[in-house]
């Protein structure tokens, strides 16, 4: 049903050339993307409600993230069910499911932006610059590339977490390692592609300097492509992030990580317990597909060549 | 052909040995060095170290020569097959490594044959009927394969099965070829949740390699001759858009190799997975580095495998 609507849309609203739109129309535009890509409003409204429950924790838990709160009728609050007190539970020390949860989205906002930001900037500099630079230092670095690809992300990840100790910090930066090279390829094929349309060879042709055409003709046209690679790339930050602390070697034990949340739950009381294990994978599932299904309603609305694949 | 291999051989020399640069180097600049672990190790409290210790120690492990020297040495040790010691157990890496190995191939080899048998016919049944009901489901579950994470997954095929069926996966791990049964009983489960990930990813690349191969004039060719369309889909379609489809499950080999890694760690399988999780913790870098290494190599040597396929099946990229 939602996606009739969504084709006939398409029909009536042809896309536009133009990447850049005036903030000014804002709500418009917000208006008009949800009646195109209903299924992409949908991950933005996902990633919003992230966002305000990161930013409004202390004001939304009802309890801390490490605290150990009272149980109203008494005794040990060691894995409770979910009721009236504990809306989700606790886990194996007590702590109220919830508030951990809810102060979780803190952690994973912040790696995921932190390392989205840096990471995906960086790569675009470099992929850029790559592109300009051809001859032997992009032949080099392509096999830099090519050899960063060979590790699997995961696994440097959790190398660089090795070496470096674990700590949210560390795992921003091996993530950025772990994401850095496929962004490059993809960003250096985007400007070399890019430096062939006729309004480079135009610019070129009237005596633009190189810095003028990389500023003002190619960075303007490569803001899609980074739009949506940072959107897909929150969510494998997130999932990473999540992979690291699940395996114990991510964020410290006692900051509420959702992946670090889950390790018990795998080690035991499977069937006592079972909302401990369920809640923080709800968690992680939501926002990494809300984050995904954003980017490829982005990606179809930014970047009308590739819509539908 | 031949010159083909050749060129592509060539260029995987230089890739693998930039590899080992990587893999030398971040090890290269660990803070907390090696000298200093074994020698908290060696006397249980840090507080004794004495300067000369660790100046000895880092001149028995050769630490103390220039790191090219260093790197060349170790570079050296690794084509002889001599992984080193781990720093932990004290054993050799290779060693310990052997037996894990193929449990670990084992497991990533089900889930990518898996995935294959699952993410083809959806990949081809969405492109063939491309915006109906079926394509949207299809595409559906590949964004919530995506989405979810492995070891959450791993997690609720537990749950489920002590809830619903109150039988676990026998523990420890049966040898495929001395007990097939036990051994099946006991991947299949994670091979699943894996390959359900994998297929996301293939499913979505088959899918639009379908779509681009439906656009070339050979098939408007293949209909107009009266073939029927299940003829010109399978004989005409799947056969060109099989191949990029194979590929890309090659280049996803790194990122299965990864979820192996958890999902070894959900399901308490003794792969390589579990044994560079106790390496890291115990900060026995040795371990990591091979592991690490290792991982590059297969990643790298299945690549180079994919893509001579690649240029026995389909001439055009051999000319390229």
């Amino acid at each position: 049903m939602a996606n009739q609507t969504n084709q006939r849309a398409e029909v009536a609203v042809p896309p536009r050339a133009g990447m850049f739109q005036p903030a000014a129309t804002g709500i418009r535009e917000v208006k008009r993307f949800t009646r195109r890509k209903p299924l992409g409003a949908i991950g933005g409204l996902l990633v919003l409600v992230l966002v305000i429950v990161a930013l409004m924790a202390p004001v939304l838990a009802p309890y801390g993230a490490r605290e150990l709160p009272d149980r109203h009728e008494g005794g040990s609050t060691v894995y409770i069910p979910p009721n009236s007190q504990f809306l989700l539970g606790t886990d194996h020390v007590g702590r109220d499911v919830l508030s951990r949860l809810i102060y979780g989205a803190r952690i994973s906002l912040y790696v995921g932006l932190g390392s989205v930001l840096i990471g995906i900037t960086a790569s675009f500099i470099i992929g850029v610059a790559l592109a300009y630079a051809g001859g032997i230092i992009d032949m080099a670095a392509q096999r830099v590339v090519d050899a960063l690809m060979a590790l699997p992300g995961l696994i440097i990840a959790l190398a660089i977490v090795a070496v470096l100790g674990s700590s949210l910090n560390n795992v921003i930066l091996a993530i950025v390692i772990g994401m850095i090279a496929p962004v490059i390829r993809t960003v250096r094929s985007q400007v070399l592609s890019l430096k062939e349309l006729d309004y480079v060879t135009a610019a070129t042709a009237i005596g633009a300097p190189p810095w003028r055409i990389v500023f003002r003709h190619i960075i303007p046209n490569c803001f899609a492509i980074y739009l949506v690679l940072a959107t897909y790339y929150l969510g494998f930050a997130i999932i990473i992030e999540a992979s690291l602390s699940f395996l114990g070697v991510g964020a410290p034990p006692d900051q509420p990580s959702w992946g670090g949340m889950l390790t018990r739950a795998a080690q035991e009381h499977v069937l006592t317990a079972p909302w401990v294990g369920i809640f923080p994978g709800v968690a992680i599932f939501a926002v990494v597909m809300g984050f995904n299904i954003l980017g490829d309603a982005l990606r179809d609305v930014l970047d009308p060549r590739l819509r539908g694949r | 052909m031949y010159a083909y291999i050749a060129r592509r051989g060539l260029l995987f020399i230089p890739t693998i040995l930039l590899t080992t640069i990587l893999v030398f180097g971040l090890f290269w600049i660990v803070p907390g060095d090696a000298a200093m672990m074994i020698l908290t190790g060696e006397e249980g409290d840090g507080g004794k170290v004495t300067e000369e210790d660790i100046k000895r120690v880092q001149k028995e492990l050769g630490l103390d020569r220039p790191v090219y020297i260093q790197y060349g040495d170790w570079l050296w040790k690794i084509l002889q097959g001599d992984f080193g010691d781990s720093v932990w157990y004290g054993t050799p890496i290779l060693d310990d490594l052997k037996d894990r190995f193929f449990i670990t191939l084992e497991l990533a080899m089900l889930a990518i044959v898996l995935a294959f048998i699952a993410a083809v016919p959806l990949g081809v049944l969405s492109a063939v009927k491309q915006d109906s009901f079926l394509d949207h489901i299809s595409r559906l579950l590949a964004l919530v394969g995506i989405a979810l994470p492995t070891f959450w997954l791993g997690i609720l095929v537990i749950y489920g099965l002590t809830y619903f069926a109150g039988w676990l996966p026998p523990l420890g791990y049966a040898t495929l070829w001395g007990d097939p049964f036990t051994n099946l009983q006991q991947l299949i489960f994670p091979a699943l949740v894996l390959a359900f990930h994998d297929m996301a990813f293939t499913a979505r690349v088959a899918r639009s390699a379908m779509l681009e191969v439906m656009r070339e004039d050979y098939m408007r060719t293949a209909r107009s001759k009266g073939l029927n369309e299940w003829m010109v889909v399978g004989r005409h379609a799947l056969k060109n858009a099989l191949l990029p489809v194979i590929t890309v499950s090659g280049y996803q080999f790194g990122r299965l190799l990864g979820g192996t890694i958890i999902i070894e760690s959900v399901f308490v399988i003794p792969g390589v997975g579990r044994y560079l999780i106790d390496a890291i913790i115990h900060r026995d870098f040795v371990v990591v580095q091979g592991v690490v290494l290792l991982a590059a190599a297969v990643v790298l040597l299945l690549n180079l495998v994919v893509d001579i396929l690649y240029g026995i099946l389909d001439p055009r990229i051999r000319y390229s």
